[in-house]
């Protein structure tokens, strides 16, 4: 053993970290298809969100929609695009609190891998989770009547734009899970900043039918704008253009939401994953 | 070269001191053992070897390389089975090891080809394929030692590795043990039973209240003792006078543990003439009386004035209290 002649790696080269983050992400995905919870709250809660907003407020919603009455399923569905995406975040904090209390993190860190494939990994296959839940509520509201009226590629893109902004949620919910630390806190604690932004927001009705107070607040907020962009990429051009601001003005603001959530939480994200298992 | 040198290591929690001042090095292919009971500062001991803590102070080298400044280079050549099982319970046994094989930087096939082997030789192939939270608490360690080895590693260290697991699992695990030595892998282990440790270590450091107070070889450690020692079981009635008794004989207290009480033999055979002499004397007829070498049980009691074992605590199969 000549370990003090032989030069010392000091840390975890590029394509062996790319490695690692394949491995724990694969790792997450099995995970995600095998945990029963994590299955049901990836099909059958979404979908039955959808029927219920659907079927039980649809109509009283209707009201005051841009879209017509019969149309609701149209207007709803970008929304829930984005309320899936974001809800599907939440699926980050409790995966890593379960990681942290069951040691196998411990393991981990005994090994010669790259730190941050931890964290890539775990969000990377949310991501994942996300397309299959977002491709599923589409399906189920194709068969609701939910017609995209501007193209495929507008309609893949408004869909990109929401996965994006759930990949940049994902690691909200990774800082708060990471400072809780315990599973059932960071479900508590997870939840507490969506419910207010999913629900005042444009998600499910359009913002001029709350108190003008809740308006400021909603119509500056991300998940209006990001369901706005998805709307104003799905439904008819006029409809759309009733959103008040044009189609590439929106997306910019997607982005530039998406891209700050993400400059600010990433590295607060591996700051608390260090204080969490040093 | 040593194999683990670690030098003056203090490591505090707040006001406990776990670690406070431990000095040890060994030579590699050997097997270290640390026996200590709980909260001896075992398992803080082997977090600092193996990079998952740094040390407050003190200095630490594993095959050589610093645990501090290259802990990338410690971990490539290390493998740890900590003392709960870190096992994923929803992936299959052989997914289990095959990403660990992985995070090693094996080769798909050759994470794979290892994998087969190390599950053949802790006899997991045929559950192979079944998820982790089917398997009994004794699969589930030989899992977790299954992932501690598939990286080869130079140094491998297990903590607890049979805490938990029924009589009849443990003297496997043993065997499993000794078999990895015969390929000539340094193993540091801790354990809070004697017996394992006098089996499986070829040294053993005796750890307790973070310091380390004694070390050698299991014989050494028991000449301490300075050589035979009478034993003796009696009835609870005479538990008293026999006491008082073997205290005659003696120039020290007996040890006592429930209705056994025992004494340095340094006369050996004339000792025990003595203890018989004595116990006749005060009319008391002992169940059991013999003459023996001191065990790893007596060393503890000489050095630290209580038991190894007391306070045995059963080690969870899964979830673990966070230890940092
Ligand atoms: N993360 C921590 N925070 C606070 N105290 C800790 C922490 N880890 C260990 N300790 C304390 O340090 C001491 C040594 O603990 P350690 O786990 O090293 O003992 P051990 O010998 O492994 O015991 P056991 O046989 O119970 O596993 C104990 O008093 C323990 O409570
Ligand atoms: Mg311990």
């Amino acid at each position: 053993m000549t370990a003090t002649a032989e030069k010392l790696q000091k840390r975890v080269g590029v394509r062996e970290t790319l490695n690692h983050i394949s491995v724990i992400t694969k790792r997450n995905m099995l995970r995600n298809i095998r945990l029963p919870q994590l299955v049901f709250f990836a099909t059958v809660q979404p979908v039955m969100f959808l029927l219920l907003f659907n079927f039980v407020f649809g109509g009283a919603i209707t009201e005051g929609t841009p879209a017509a009455p019969e149309d609701y399923i149209n207007f709803l569905i970008p929304g829930i695009l984005v309320q899936t995406a974001v809800f599907g975040a939440t699926q980050t904090s409790l995966g890593l609190t379960e990681d942290l209390a069951t040691g196998i993190i411990d393991r981990f860190r005994s090994l010669p891998m790259a730190r941050s494939a931890v964290l890539a990994g775990r969000t990377i296959a949310d991501l994942v989770r996300n397309v299959f839940v977002n491709t599923l509520m589409l399906f189920v509201g194709f068969l609701l009547g939910w017609r995209f009226e501007q193209g495929f590629p507008s309609m893949v893109l408004g869909v990109a734009i929401v996965l994006l902004f759930g990949y940049s949620m994902s690691w909200v919910m990774a800082t708060i899970g990471l400072t809780v630390k315990s599973p059932e806190a960071a479900q508590t604690a997870g939840f507490l900043p969506i419910f207010p932004l999913v629900f005042a927001s444009s998600v499910f009705v359009p913002v001029e039918t709350m108190p003008s107070w809740l308006q400021t607040f909603a119509e500056v907020q991300p998940i209006t704008i990001l369901t706005n962009t998805a709307r104003s990429l799905m439904l008819p051009e006029e409809v759309a253009a009733s959103l008040g601001l044009d189609t590439g003005t929106l997306i910019l603001q997607s982005l530039a939401w998406t891209a700050g959530i993400l400059l600010v939480f990433a590295p607060w994200a591996v700051r608390q994953y260090r204080r969490a298992v040093d | 070269m040593y194999a683990v040198e670690a030098v003056d290591i203090v490591k505090t929690f707040g006001d406990v001191r776990a670690l406070d001042g431990v000095t040890v090095r060994f030579e590699p292919g050997i097997v270290y053992g640390f026996l200590g009971p709980n909260g001896a500062g075992k398992t803080t001991l082997i977090r600092v070897l193996t990079t998952l803590i740094k040390p407050d102070s003190g200095t630490a080298r594993v095959a050589g390389i610093d645990v501090v400044t290259d802990a990338v280079a410690v971990r490539q050549r290390i493998g740890l089975a900590g003392q709960n099982a870190a096992v994923d319970e929803y992936l299959t046994g052989q997914e289990n090891i095959e990403m660990v094989g992985r995070l090693y930087n094996l080769s798909p096939s050759d994470a794979r080809a290892r994998t087969d082997e190390v599950l053949e030789r802790i006899e997991l192939t045929d559950a192979k394929d079944r998820q982790v939270r089917t398997y009994s608490g004794g699969m589930r360690r030989r899992l977790d030692l299954a992932a501690s080895m598939v990286g080869r590693p130079e140094v491998l260290f297990l903590d607890e590795p049979t805490t938990g697991v029924d009589p009849g699992s443990r003297l496997n695990l043993w065997d499993l043990i000794e078999e990895l030595v015969d390929t000539g892998t340094t193993l540091l282990l801790t354990t809070q039973y004697l017996e394992e440790a006098d089996r499986l270590a070829d040294r053993i450091g005796v750890i307790d209240h973070g310091r380390l107070i004694a070390e050698g070889t299991s014989d050494e450690l028991k000449n301490q003792m300075g050589g035979d020692v009478v034993e003796i079981h009696v009835t609870d009635d005479d538990r008293g006078s026999a006491f008082a008794a073997l205290t005659r004989v003696a120039t020290e207290e007996p040890k006592q543990e429930g209705n056994s009480l025992t004494i340095p033999a340094p006369n050996a055979a004339h000792t025990l003439t003595e203890v018989v002499r004595e116990l006749d004397a005060v009319s008391v007829t002992p169940r059991d009386i013999a003459l023996r070498k001191p065990t790893l049980n007596d060393v503890f009691l000489t050095l630290t004035g209580h038991k190894a074992e007391e306070e045995k605590k059963p080690a969870p199969s899964r979830g673990r209290r966070r230890q940092s």
